[in-house]
């Protein structure tokens, strides 16, 4: 039995196979990549736009290639099968230049056409700012009272100004420049949030699924971060970087409501006493403890911040 | 040829030779001795490295156990933490590069046409520092607070905790192990790079070297460059840990971000380690089972130190949420995304070795098909995961977990069985059931799919990774997941089986029983002692002449004729 070589003028009917194949593949990649904003969470940032516009805009090149590379893998299994005892080789092709030079080329411009607009939605995003390392004795670890790095927009003000975001193991205090002290994170609908990221023991991260950005808190470091939300709700905030024991709930919310609602949360909550935060990590650790300390080993929760206002764990988030 | 005498069942050399022969006596007793053969050396790596895939596989059917509801319910948080961090531990260094060694072990020398390694002491030493570390590592279950809960990153300052104030802990015990682990593996690199160097048969020059030598080379090279630096690292971790310096801490005038920086170097690099034989093992395999040549060898080969190369400057990318600048995150998002390229080129000529073929599925060729499909999805989430406002929002999160168990389960996993499949038997002379092997495959591609396909969609709703409990909108997924990883447990028991009793009784196999081309297939199964002794054939065309009508070697009807001969006694 010999096969059917593919050499010599192309037949027509082998063209308009390809022709439809190339075309449901390309329809199918633009459908792959509609759909691609159904598996991310609400959109409720600035960032997230831009964010899920590319994260689209992989989702269908990736679909192309993932689909063409494997039709044709399948195609080879459907038709390129050898029959049983069948002990003939393959048509021996060595390789072949030209193609080695497109899929060479090709794969290149297209990672670095996706690079050049992913710079250009960080430029745009902008979301980080400084970073001042404080290293060495008390103040390492107390990097919020440390001095604020240079502002980093027009804003002044509010940049000057920002909110302390102190992570620990295992909660979360934000302090307001009014002096509230607060274990859920409310921030104005539509406006740059100017945020000053530390962590008083371990590294954690800053993570808000529904905003699309996420940023670490570096023991030692103080750095300033900014971003604009952009949709009123309650959202998840998330301890992204391992940070021991319970790090799996040390979760709180962030509250995006507009202007207004914030000033007046601001005011409201100055005056509620200063009080101990709900936390999870207490609770589970003490539940530990009262079945005998059975477990491995595990640092003690940090005392839950002193707060005006609690995180209610009961609240439904969208996301 | 008849005889009216009972043939011996093993070419007579093979008596002579330290490795074990199915009947000859002693067997087990080569296993446990300081063995200097590469053949020994290479079964002791890869039986190692399989029991230590079970006990990976067992951490993590628990982890999944736990994962199954959103509530820690199943052990407690900081249990889950010490599962996690050993399940990650024991699969890379007592499962992928153990029977990644086991491969060089087993096929250089004789794919070069060499008796052994160039320094076989030293290649034992090497191996016998994995249960020593495997041990320890062990070991560490046992002390007091438990193994590490660091996870297998062991950042500090989290990893330097050390909540119960023991000199010996579990930090302590994993740090002694990957540093041990580091030098076992930089001795084991010294001799695979000297051996492929020196040691090739007459006529084999570079570019007429298997591809699997090349990614061998390849690999070894980023061992020698970068496990220097991440046992440097965790060196000074441990001084930290155990001695009171301050080299990532704070409060002592270090940084944190040093370590990642060390633990990044090599730790990046590390997964194309294990990823550069399995192309290797892909390269080999399709020219057989497609009986084309290989589609672009040179350009193929050149590849594999492109992606070597690159594989050094890309580190920083599984820092970009960690306060590094713009600036440095997009050069690093260019490097990581030029490494598309390479990797590219080495897919699409699979996929053109496949084209106009004459396939033959047997179990090592499915999972090498399997393994290339998945590797193609990795590779796109790979991508991604390279943009750097995409990453912000799924790094550390279980996107991430879905793309490199995608890689290092189903592709380098993959390849591996695959490797099993088509070498088994040439190094133990018994053929493996082909049924019990496409029954592993279906169960294995079915369950990684239900395993870690959702994981992927958690991670984009921003599930973090590392969690013992999560909120219940994360549910549905993660019980796909758990479904998926205990059908993955179900799937080894056709596998082992499978090898077990393949190895007693199986089939005997021929010196050829695939019909390839290659020099280890010049060799009586099992190859004697030496593998071609005093008689090396001189290599006088390109590894994968398929359908080309060349020989292989000079001589080569002799060869052949020599290897059928010892396998029949006669």
């Amino acid at each position: 039995m010999t096969t059917t070589a593919t050499s010599g003028s192309p037949r027509p009917w082998a063209v308009l196979l390809l022709l439809a194949a190339v075309l449901s593949d390309l329809a199918a990649s633009f459908w792959m990549a509609a759909q691609s904003h159904r598996w991310l969470p609400v959109a409720a940032s600035a960032a997230a736009g831009p964010v899920d516009d590319l994260f689209a805009l992989e989702v269908g090149i990736g679909s192309f290639i993932f689909l063409g590379c494997s039709g044709v893998m399948l195609w080879t299994l459907l038709f390129n099968r050898a029959p049983k005892y069948d002990l003939d080789n393959g048509d021996p092709i060595e390789g072949n230049l030209k193609l080695e030079i497109v899929w060479t080329v090709i794969p290149l411009v297209i990672v670095m056409l996706i690079a050049w607009k992913a710079i250009a939605v960080s430029t745009t995003l902008s979301t980080l700012g400084g970073k001042v390392r404080v290293s060495g004795g008390h103040a390492a670890m107390h990097g919020a009272e440390a001095p604020a790095a240079a502002p980093m927009a027009a804003d002044a003000t509010a940049a000057a100004n920002p909110i302390d975001v102190i992570g620990r193991q295992w909660s979360w205090e934000f302090i307001y420049p009014n002096g509230v002290h607060s274990s859920e994170l409310h921030l104005p609908e539509g406006q740059r949030s100017f945020l000053r990221l530390s962590a008083t023991d371990v590294i954690h991260g800053f993570y808000v699924p529904a905003f699309r950005l996420k940023q670490d808190l570096i023991p030692g470091s103080v750095i300033d971060y900014s971003l604009i939300p952009t949709r009123a709700g309650r959202y998840r905030l998330r301890d992204s970087m391992f940070s021991g024991g319970y790090f799996a709930s040390n979760q709180t919310d962030v509250v995006v409501e507009p202007p207004e609602a914030y000033e007046d949360w601001l005011a409201e909550a100055l005056r509620q006493p200063l009080r101990p935060a709900a936390n999870a990590a207490t609770d589970l650790y003490n539940q530990r403890l009262a079945r005998g300390d059975r477990g491995w080993a595990t640092v003690p929760p940090a005392p839950p911040p002193l707060v005006h206002v609690s995180a209610d764990p009961e609240a439904p988030h969208e996301s | 040829m008849t005889s009216t005498t009972p043939a011996p069942p093993f070419d007579p050399r093979v008596l002579k030779a330290p490795h074990p022969v199915p009947g000859a006596p002693n067997n087990w007793r080569r296993f446990l001795s300081f063995n200097t053969d590469a053949k020994v050396i290479g079964l002791q790596y890869m039986i190692t490295a399989l029991f230590f895939l079970l006990v990976g596989g067992l951490l993590s059917m628990i982890m999944r156990g736990e994962l199954i509801t959103p509530a820690a319910d199943l052990v407690d948080p900081t249990v889950y933490n010490g599962l996690y961090t050993m399940h990650g531990t024991v699969m890379l260094f007592l499962f992928l590069f153990p029977i990644l060694n086991g491969f060089n072990n087993l096929l250089i020398p004789p794919m070069i046409g060499a008796p052994d390694m160039a320094f076989p002491r030293l290649n034992a030493a090497a191996f016998w520092m994995v249960p020593v570390f495997g041990v320890i590592l062990m070991a560490s279950f046992l002390v007091p607070g438990g193994p590490s809960g660091a996870g297998w990153w062991a950042y500090p300052p989290q990893s330097i905790q050390n909540p119960l104030g023991h000199f010996i802990n579990g930090q302590f015990l994993w740090i002694l192990a990957v540093a041990l682990s580091g030098i076992s593996s930089i001795m084991g690199a010294v001799n695979f790079i000297t051996t492929i160097i020196r040691m090739r048969a007459p006529g084999m020059g570079w570019f007429r070297m298997p591809i699997f030598c090349w990614t061998a080379v390849a690999a070894q090279a980023i061992q020698l460059i970068g496990l220097p630096v991440l046992t440097a690292g965790a060196v000074l971790l441990l001084f930290d840990l155990s001695f009171g310096t301050s080299f990532y801490l704070p409060e002592g005038g270090g940084d944190p971000m040093l370590y990642q920086h060390f633990f990044w170097f090599y730790s990046h690099p590390a997964v194309y380690v294990m990823v550069l034989p399995v192309f290797g093992i892909f390269s080999e395999l399709f020219p057989v089972y497609a009986r084309k040549p290989l589609f672009g060898y040179h350009v193929v080969a050149i590849a594999s130190f492109a992606i070597t190369f690159l594989s050094l400057i890309v580190w920083v990318h599984h820092m970009f949420y960690s306060g590094t600048p713009q600036w440095m995150r997009n050069l690093f998002m260019v490097t990581t995304m030029l490494i598309a390229v390479p990797t590219g080129i080495k897919v699409f000529a699979w996929i053109g070795t496949l084209w106009g073929g004459k396939l033959r599925l047997t179990t090592a060729m499915l999972f090498s098909l399997g393994g290339v499909f998945n590797f193609i999805f990795a590779g796109i989430t790979g991508i991604m995961l390279a943009t750097v406002p995409v990453d912000i929002h799924v790094g550390n999160t279980y996107f991430v977990v879905g793309h490199f168990h995608t890689v290092i389960f189903s592709t380098i996993t993959y390849g591996v069985f695959a490797g099993i499949y088509h070498w088994f038997p040439k190094f133990t002379g018994r053929m493996l059931y082909e049924g019990l092997g496409k029954l592993h495959f279906v169960l294995t591609f079915i369950g990684s799919q239900l395993t870690f396909l959702p994981m992927h969609a958690a991670g984009l709703m921003g599930m973090p990774r590392r969690v013992a409990s999560y909120d219940p909108e994360f549910a549905f997924a993660n019980v796909l997941a758990s479904l998926g990883a205990f059908l993955l447990g179900v799937a080894t028991i056709p596998f082992l089986l499978n090898l077990v009793s393949s190895w007693v009784r199986g089939e005997k196999a021929p010196p050829n029983p695939w019909n390839a081309i290659g020099l280890e297939w010049l060799l009586p199964s099992p190859p004697p002692a030496e593998n071609f002794e005093d008689d090396v054939p001189t290599v006088i065309s390109g590894p994968y002449g398929y359908g080309l009508g060349r020989p292989l070697v000079e001589d080569e009807e002799r060869y052949v004729a020599k290897a059928a001969s010892a396998a029949t006694g006669a």
